[in-house]
C-alpha cells in the first residue's frame, strides 16, 4: 500500500541514523532535491549514500554532504565540475568513498532487487576496482563477482505517480529512479504530479506501485 | 603539420560504419558527433539512458532531464527511446553497442587502457563508465594526443596509469598518426603531415608495424 505523503518532511520522518541511502539521479537530472532537503531538516546522520555523483554545485546531495551528515559515499563518478563540496570532505579525510563502475553501481542494485545473491560481470577484471575479488573464467571470458547492493532507503525523483504508486519518469531524468526503487526496504517517490488511479496509461508505467512505499508531489 | 581537434574527430566519424550504434565518451570524442553524416544512420547512445540523441539544444529549448553523459543539455532525434541505467550498461556489457569512443591517459601496445584515475595521491578517482564501455563495446577507438605535456609517449609497452581495461583499445587516433592494435602488434594505419612512421618508430618505444 502506498502512501501519498502530505509534504517532503511526512515522507523522510522516520530514515533512521546510519541508515544506507538511495539517492536517484544523474548531476542534477533526476535527483529529488525537496526530498534531500527535507532530510537535512529530519537530521538523519552517518549515512551512507549511494548515488551515480557525489554532488554538484550547493544543492541537493552537495547540501547533504555539506552538513556533514554521510559517512560514506558509494558511487561511480564524484569528481567533477562542480563537486566542490564532495572534493573538500574527501582531501580533509572526512567522508569515504567507495567507487563502482556505473554499470557495476546499477546491476548490484537491480541484483539486490531482483533476488540475485551476486553477478560475475567482465567490467573491471584486471583493474584495481576488482582487486581482491573473486574471479572466474567463464566460456573463456573473464569474470569478477560483483556483490548485491540494497539499501534502506531510496530517495528518487519520477515524473508522475497515480494514486496507487505507479511511476512515469522523463526523459534522460529515469536513469538510476527504477533500479533504485526496486533495492530499497523503504522506497520514496518525489513527483510533479499525483494522478488520480487510472490515469496512468498502464503500457507506460516504468515502476509498477508495488515497489513504491510513499509519494509525494515537489 | 599536426591534425587539430576537430579534424581528428572528422577522421574518427569518417572510420564509423554507417549504422552503427556508438556511444561518445565525455570530452574530446563528443566532438565526433558534429562531423557524423546524417545519411549514414549513425545512432548514438548515451550512458544516462537515451538512443538517438541529438545535438545541443538552442538557448531557449534546454530541458534540465534531457542531458548527456557530460551533463549537458541535449535533444532527442526522431526514433530516440529512453531506458533506465541498468538496461543502459546491460547494452553495453551485453556486446551490443558497435562502437565507443574514449580519451586516454595511456594505451598499451597490448590494447590496454588507463583513462580513469592518474593515481596520483591527492587526485580524486571517477570511474563513471569507462570500464563498462571499455570492456563491453565491440570497437574500442581512442582519441588522444600521442604525447603527454612533458613529452612523454602515452602510446606505450605497458601503462604505469591504473587501468580501465585490460587488451579493450582497438584503434588509436593521435594529431599525427592512427594506430592499429592488432594481435600481431601495433600497425600505422595513417600518418599526417610531414611525420613519417620512422619518426614515430624513433620516438615511441614500441615495435611499430606498417600497413
Amino acid at each position: 500500500m502506498t502512501t501519498i505523503c502530505a509534504d517532503v518532511d511526512e515522507a523522510v520522518a522516520d530514515v533512521a541514523d546510519g541508515s544506507v541511502v538511495l539517492i536517484g539521479g544523474f548531476g542534477m537530472a533526476g535527483m529529488p532535491v525537496q526530498l534531500i532537503d527535507a532530510l537535512i531538516r529530519q537530521g538523519a546522520t552517518d549515512l551512507t549514500v549511494v548515488s551515480n555523483n557525489a554532488g554538484n554545485g550547493d544543492t541537493g546531495l552537495a547540501a547533504l554532504l555539506a552538513r556533514g551528515r554521510v559517512r560514506k559515499m558509494i558511487c561511480s563518478f564524484p569528481r567533477q565540475a562542480d563537486s566542490h563540496v564532495f572534493d573538500g570532505l574527501y582531501r580533509a579525510g572526512r567522508i569515504e568513498l567507495e567507487l563502482v563502475p556505473q554499470g557495476t553501481l546499477a546491476e548490484r542494485m537491480r541484483a539486490a532487487g531482483a533476488g540475485i545473491g551476486g553477478f560475475f560481470s567482465p567490467t573491471g577484471v584486471g583493474t584495481q576496482l576488482a582487486a581482491g575479488k573473486e574471479t572466474r573464467e567463464i566460456d573463456g571470458r573473464h569474470y569478477v563477482l560483483e556483490a548485491p547492493l540494497r539499501g534502506d532507503v531510496a530517495l528518487i525523483g519520477a515524473h508522475r505517480a497515480d494514486r496507487m504508486g505507479n511511476l512515469v519518469y522523463r526523459k534522460t531524468a529515469r536513469n538510476f529512479g527504477p533500479v533504485m526503487a526496486t533495492a530499497a526496504t523503504t522506497v520514496v517517490a518525489q513527483v510533479v504530479q499525483v494522478v488520480e488511479t487510472g490515469e496512468l496509461d498502464p503500457e507506460a508505467v516504468v515502476t509498477p506501485s508495488i515497489y513504491v512505499d510513499r509519494v509525494v508531489a515537489a | 603539420m599536426t591534425l587539430s581537434k576537430a579534424e581528428m574527430a572528422a577522421l574518427v566519424a569518417r572510420d564509423i560504419p554507417a549504422g552503427s550504434f556508438v556511444n561518445l565518451g565525455i570530452g574530446q570524442p563528443t566532438m565526433v558527433a558534429d562531423h557524423l553524416d546524417a545519411g549514414h544512420g549513425v545512432v548514438l547512445h548515451t550512458e544516462n539512458g537515451m538512443l538517438n540523441m541529438g545535438p545541443a539544444p538552442a538557448a531557449d529549448e534546454v530541458d534540465p532531464d534531457l542531458t548527456n553523459a557530460g551533463k549537458q543539455p541535449v535533444t532527442e532525434l526522431a526514433g530516440a527511446a529512453y531506458f533506465d541505467s541498468a538496461a543502459s550498461f546491460a547494452m553495453m556489457r551485453g556486446g551490443h553497442l558497435d562502437v565507443c569512443v574514449l580519451g586516454a591517459f595511456q594505451v598499451s601496445a597490448g590494447g590496454d587502457l588507463a583513462n580513469w584515475h592518474t593515481g596520483a595521491p591527492d587526485a580524486i578517482p571517477a570511474v563513471g563508465g569507462a570500464m563498462d564501455l571499455a570492456t563491453g563495446a565491440k570497437s574500442v577507438f581512442v582519441m588522444m594526443t600521442l604525447f603527454a605535456k612533458d613529452g612523454s609517449p602515452k602510446l606505450v609497452p605497458t601503462c604505469t596509469y591504473p587501468l580501465t581495461g585490460v587488451g579493450c583499445v582497438d584503434r588509436v587516433y593521435t594529431e599525427v598518426a592512427v594506430f592499429d592494435l592488432t594481435p600481431e602488434g601495433v600497425v600505422v594505419r595513417e600518418t599526417f603531415g610531414t611525420t613519417t612512421p620512422e619518426q614515430l618508430a624513433d620516438a615511441l618505444d614500441l615495435p611499430l608495424r606498417l600497413r
